[in-house]
């Protein structure tokens, strides 16, 4: 019960601290797949072209996926230093492979009929995949998006051993302080709530982005 | 309209897909390509909008090499049907039918007014242009295929087995309302398919392929009547040339050679005496260069005896022959409706060769509803 109630203490008293780390916790984790949505899309689209590389590619993504996260930052803040920047390019690292997976997975599942038969009508290769393709594997990039966001929210937890703040430096406060387990739930539960909710979210868009839609609301 | 020359096309590994193809094609003509899997009929249609380029040779669509155009505009410029159908699955059927229309950038007008149109021409209503391609049943989703086909109105259409994937009534009904709109919008049709009965009932040509060349190249009737070899005769199957054989068959073939005759001036005495023997009741009257003048039967014998003396003084000279060359079809009518129970069958100068009985017709029934009668050769020595 005095846990609870510390937490709860704690937690009104810093909430300006605890949502200021929230939002920077958010802001490296989206910036992180959205620099690695830059690369893994194009990516995954060229190794859905071109099969031979594909093998490679998804290779080396899952070499990376294999190194310890903590390494792997530890590694990249030798090179870049201290600071938000080292976090966003670990987490981008981290999200080329399940985008750039879901990327060719979606491209390769578009039903090859429908695509001889849009090019046989006279598409460009451009318009095919524009009017053709990425709508019909969008909800398969999607979902991508947003297992490399609901890993990146957990990467960037430990972006606080490189200094870059957000709620893992609540938790690291909260480690080095006597009793501090009130102040290591007030970082742990805000990012546990931050993944459910986005989880929730992009699981939304995903829907919504189906491409086969029915002309009226089906009545179940 | 289309024009093969000496089109070759060959894969990496060496041996030819199509080798040395020579074919033209009618402004309006509906072509039917049959073979067995691999025969290159799909490449060849496929090198027609560019889908696979040509190794060698050319062809020329309203006169223009296609090697010369670009391979977009080409394609927008000739339908294309495929058996899988290959609506887009996130457009709805307007969409899906004017797809071409949306690739050369029409109005919005222009493309609606032409969706509705389209849409008229197979009987589906107009709320259909709403829905997505999962809604509609397989044969109104290849009906909507085949629309899209025509959105842009082009004078060619490539199809690749486009009803091979649909149950056989359907099938049916979809070729039926497809020949009828290709003569009603008279366009050039270029027809993959591998199944026999399809080929003949919707083209006005079929090429039977084979191993990429060219094995017969003909109309439906032709080439049920003269197979240019076995291997057409074994794809057509004995069935269906049993089944064709009163539509192409000739009296020629069929009939039955040395009737039974009497030579003008023959008396009547022996007349009667050759009928006894041959066990007739009637006889074909012939010159002697073999030429027919009429017809005797017992009656008119009877009645007559005491009259006449010849052959000729008493026969019917007003009697109805077929020639040879014929088609029994029609034979089968004439015998039928006159209710005649033979009819001498001549050749051009009117001399005598065989008789077609109602016993002959028997045979051909019964070929045809059980299929393993004699073949036409050994049924005619048979008979002799």
């Amino acid at each position: 019960m005095d846990t609870l109630d510390q937490f709860i203490n704690y937690f009104s008293q810093n909430s300006g601290y605890i949502w200021v780390q929230f939002y920077r916790h958010f802001l490296m984790a989206v910036y992180g797949v959205l620099f690695a949505a830059i690369i893994s899309i194009p990516l995954g689209i060229l190794i859905a072209k071109y099969g031979k590389l594909s093998s490679w590619v998804l290779a080396l993504g899952s070499i990376i996926q294999t190194i310890p996260a903590l390494g792997a930052m530890a590694v990249i803040m030798i090179v870049m230093g201290l600071g938000t920047n080292t976090v966003i390019v670990t987490l981008m690292l981290y999200s080329i492979l399940p985008i750039t997976q879901n990327t060719y997975v979606g491209m390769k599942d578009v039903d090859k009929t429908v695509v001889e038969s849009g090019f046989a009508s006279g598409m460009t290769r451009f318009q095919l995949l524009r009017m053709v393709e990425l709508p019909l594997a969008v909800s398969v990039i999607m979902a991508g998006l947003r297992t490399a966001l609901v890993i990146g929210i957990g990467i960037a937890a430990i972006g606080a051993f490189v200094g870059a703040g957000g709620l893992g430096a609540i938790i690291l406060t909260g480690t080095n302080a006597t009793d501090g387990t009130p102040i290591i739930l007030a970082g742990a539960i805000p990012t546990a709530l931050m993944a459910i909710i986005a989880d929730l979210i992009m699981g939304w868009i995903e829907r919504k982005l189906q491409p086969v839609k029915s002309s009226k609301p089906r009545t179940a | 309209m289309l024009q093969f020359n000496h089109v070759t096309k060959r894969y990496d590994n060496g041996k030819p897909a199509v080798s040395n193809l020579n074919l033209k094609i009618e402004k309006g003509e509906f072509v039917c390509f049959i073979g067995p899997s691999g025969c290159g009929k799909t490449t060849t249609m496929k090198m027609v909008n560019r889908l696979i380029n040509i190794s060698e040779g050319s062809i020329l669509v309203d006169g223009k090499s296609i090697k010369k155009q670009d391979p977009v505009e080409l394609r927008r410029s000739i339908g294309y049907v495929i058996q899988q159908i290959g609506l887009m699955p996130h457009m709805t059927i307007k969409e899906n039918i004017v797809l071409v229309g949306t690739l050369l950038k029409w109005s919005k007008e222009k493309k609606d007014k032409r969706a509705r149109e389209l849409l008229k021409l197979v009987d589906l209503p107009e709320e259909y242009l709403e829905k997505y391609p999962h809604e509609l049943s397989g044969g109104q989703q290849q009906r909507i295929g085949v629309l899209r086909a025509l959105a842009a109105n082009p004078p060619l259409i490539l199809m690749d087995e486009p009803f091979g994937a649909l149950d056989p009534i359907t099938r049916d009904s979809l070729q039926e309302e497809f020949k009828k709109l290709q003569k009603e919008l008279h366009k050039t049709i270029l027809f993959v398919t591998h199944d026999m009965d399809e080929a003949l009932k919707l083209a006005d040509r079929v090429v039977i392929m084979r191993e990429g060349e060219v094995v017969q190249a003909d109309t439906p009737d032709q080439i049920l009547r003269n197979p240019a070899n076995e291997f057409v005769e074994e794809f057509l199957g004995k069935d269906r040339l049993i089944q064709g054989r009163p539509d192409v068959t000739t009296v020629g073939q069929i009939m039955e050679g040395f009737p039974v005759t009497v030579q003008t001036g023959t008396t009547l005495k022996s007349a009667i005496y050759t009928m006894r023997n041959r066990h007739v009741d009637s006889l074909l009257v012939v010159d002697p260069g073999n030429v027919l003048k009429g017809v005797i039967d017992i009656e008119a014998i009877n009645l007559n005896y005491k009259k006449a003396n010849l052959v000729e003084e008493i026969m019917e000279k007003e009697i109805f022959s077929v020639t040879q060359d014929s088609l029994l079809r029609d034979t089968v009518h004439k015998i039928l409706r006159r209710g005649a129970k033979y009819v001498p069958v001549v050749d051009e100068q009117q001399r005598l060769t065989g008789i077609v009985t109602r016993a002959t017709l028997a045979n051909i029934v019964y070929d045809t509803i059980w299929g393993d009668g004699m073949e036409l050769d050994e049924m005619a020595t048979a008979v002799e």
